[in-house]
């Protein structure tokens, strides 16, 4: 059986300053994520107990120095109300979702991210000398060939053995950018020339088909083993080869579609061997290097099919395992997989017709057009730094900068969340994860908690011991298992009591 | 589907549907030429919010770091 889904995002967002005052992109990130927290949330520290980026699925740990990293890492975090992680990761300011149960609050809260990004703006502001401006885009590279990530999460079944996981996902992963793409201008491949536009923006950066590296050799499939959660039962899906995107639809395709995939996987309802690719990490690159999709890609048994030939094979998979019924008990009665298949056929039916008319809906799509149309009236080549500045600016967190939010302005977009939901979204935690309880204790007891992490809260109840509250499920910790409790209690104390009682 | 099915379907579907009459019919016109106002609009907004010198701004946007 098929194991229910928790959907997460990690999102690092590129920052620069301009005007006047000489600001590093680190200080930068610093004062973004350090001055939207309020006073009793920054002294929460984040607990690293559990934390190890260097575990290996395959069995093995790197080696670095973990302590260096925690350091680095401790610098500035936020624990948000909502249940986010809001910190800096290096240079960037990284916003990661709390856990969701389905597609759609997952980009319900990666748009929350957004939104928290461009409040933080805002208060920096504050702090900078008059006239400075401080730009933020959710993409992936500066087009120098520095890449920042967007990882997706997923919690998986640890029994399914980590190979036949990473076999499976790899030709879905290489396929799936004719609608997960963010689409790029250019390329930042070394010694390459020739490539006008391209459909996704961390292909020029694969390197790899498996490995646990996330900043050099990146791979079609990360390896790192941190669950977040019971290791016994669980694997946490870190998939880095993902773009950031900023259509909502795209954004709900990536993740329902992956997740969708993981559960056949998971129930061996997926024949691996019709899907296997001969050179993947090549194709990853033909499949983004071909916005007319016709390019085909050799698979293992001499087959050469286009990437939508593939998805259209993959889609035919999930729905003929939606109809067996197997894996009703696992969705508990929500309509996300049905949502799901039929945006997937429909983007799909439309990338084989005429993908003009899916500008409201992929990324690519929306960034192509706007591209195009810019350049035919102004006579541009495509190396103009015009049409760089348009692929950047896309993705700026800034509805009066942003050109995707000139988009949803226009209503050229579907939405699939309001600006209210959006806007609670930034207080409020999803209702049915242990998100929902961490939220709500960083709302009460913000004061009494020393650390926070995914899977524990630390709370400091009378200055001398601290009490540790493990949170090794993502499924407890709901509205309806801890809001009682939580109303019950005004002080901590009780509620820890209660809690191990 | 079956791929040779989704080959005559997408055979079929392409080129888009021409029953009014195509490029001829005048109500196809006028609605091209409101998409095409829609678009300069558009491409004027984007004019206006455009950061300045982008060359210079391109240039000066480096991120290093991360994941």
């Amino acid at each position: 059986m098929p194991l229910r889904k928790i959907f997460g995002t990690e999102t690092e967002y590129g920052v620069t300053v301009s005007g006047p005052g000489d600001v590093s992109p680190v200080l930068v990130a610093s004062m973004l994520v350090g001055q939207y927290g309020q006073a009793e949330l920054r002294r929460v520290k984040w607990d690293f107990q559990e934390e190890n980026p260097l575990r290996d699925a395959r069995g093995f740990e790197a080696a670095r120095n973990k302590e260096a990293a925690e350091e680095e890492g401790a610098l500035v975090n936020l624990v948000l109300t909502n249940g986010a992680r809001y910190y800096v990761d290096h240079a960037h300011p990284e916003f990661s979702t709390p856990e969701t149960t389905n597609p759609r609050d997952c980009v319900l809260w990666d748009k929350s991210g957004e939104a928290i990004l461009n409040a933080s703006i805002k208060r920096a502001l504050e702090i900078l000398p008059p006239g400075a401006r401080i730009h933020v885009y959710k993409n992936n590279s500066d087009g120098k060939g520095n890449s920042y990530g967007t990882h997706e999460n997923y919690l998986v079944d640890r029994a399914v053995p980590f190979a036949r996981l990473a076999a499976s996902l790899i030709p879905f992963f290489v396929t799936r950018q004719v609608f997960a793409g963010a689409g790029k201008v250019g390329t930042e491949e070394a010694g390459l020339t020739g490539i006008d536009f391209q459909l996704s923006q961390r292909a020029d950066f694969m390197e790899a088909e498996v490995g646990l590296e996330t900043t050099l050799k990146r791979p079609i499939v990360n390896t790192r083993d941190e669950p977040h959660a019971d290791p016994e039962r669980y694997r946490r899906l870190h998939v880095i080869c993902g773009d950031a995107t900023m259509c909502e639809v795209t954004t709900f395709l990536k993740l329902g579609t992956t997740g969708l995939i993981l559960m056949l996987i998971e129930d061996e309802a997926l024949d691996i061997d019709s899907f296997t690719l001969a050179k993947p990490v090549e194709a990853f690159k033909t499949v983004s290097r071909d916005p007319s999709l016709e390019a085909t890609i050799e698979l293992a048994d001499g087959r050469s099919m286009t990437a939508c030939d593939l998805q259209w094979e993959y889609l035919d998979a999930v729905k003929t395992y939606l109809k067996s019924g197997r894996g009703d008990e696992a969705f508990g009665g929500s309509s996300w997989p049905e949502d799901v298949v039929a945006k997937w056929e429909q983007v799909l039916g439309g990338l084989d017709t005429d993908p003009s008319t899916l500008a409201g809906q992929l990324d690519w799509v929306a960034k192509r057009e706007l591209l195009d149309a810019y350049r035919e009236r102004n006579g541009l080549e495509w190396n103009d730094a015009k049409l760089k500045l348009i692929d950047l600016q896309y993705h700026d967190v800034d509805p009066e900068r942003g050109l995707y939010y000139k988009l949803v302005a226009g209503e050229r977009v579907e939405r699939l969340v309001t600006d209210a939901e959006i806007a609670r979204g930034m207080i409020t935690p999803p209702n049915d994860t242990r998100a929902y309880f961490r939220g709500s204790c960083l709302a009460r007891y913000a004061t009494s908690l020393v650390a926070a992490s995914w899977d524990a809260l630390i709370f400091d109840l009378d200055g001398q011991t601290l009490k540790r509250v493990p949170m090794l499920d993502p499924f407890k910790g709901t509205e309806a298992g801890t809001r009682q409790l939580l109303e019950t209690y005004a002080e901590p104390s009780g509620l820890v009591q209660a809690l191990q009682g | 589907m079956p791929q040779s099915e989704r080959q005559q379907k997408k055979k079929k579907e392409a080129p888009p549907p021409s029953e009014e009459g195509g490029a001829a019919n005048p109500e196809a016109q006028q609605k091209g030429r409101r998409l095409k106002e829609d678009m300069d609009r558009l491409l004027d907004e984007i004019d206006s919010v455009l950061e300045e010198n982008a060359e210079e701004f391109i240039k000066n946007y480096v991120q290093k770091g991360g994941e």
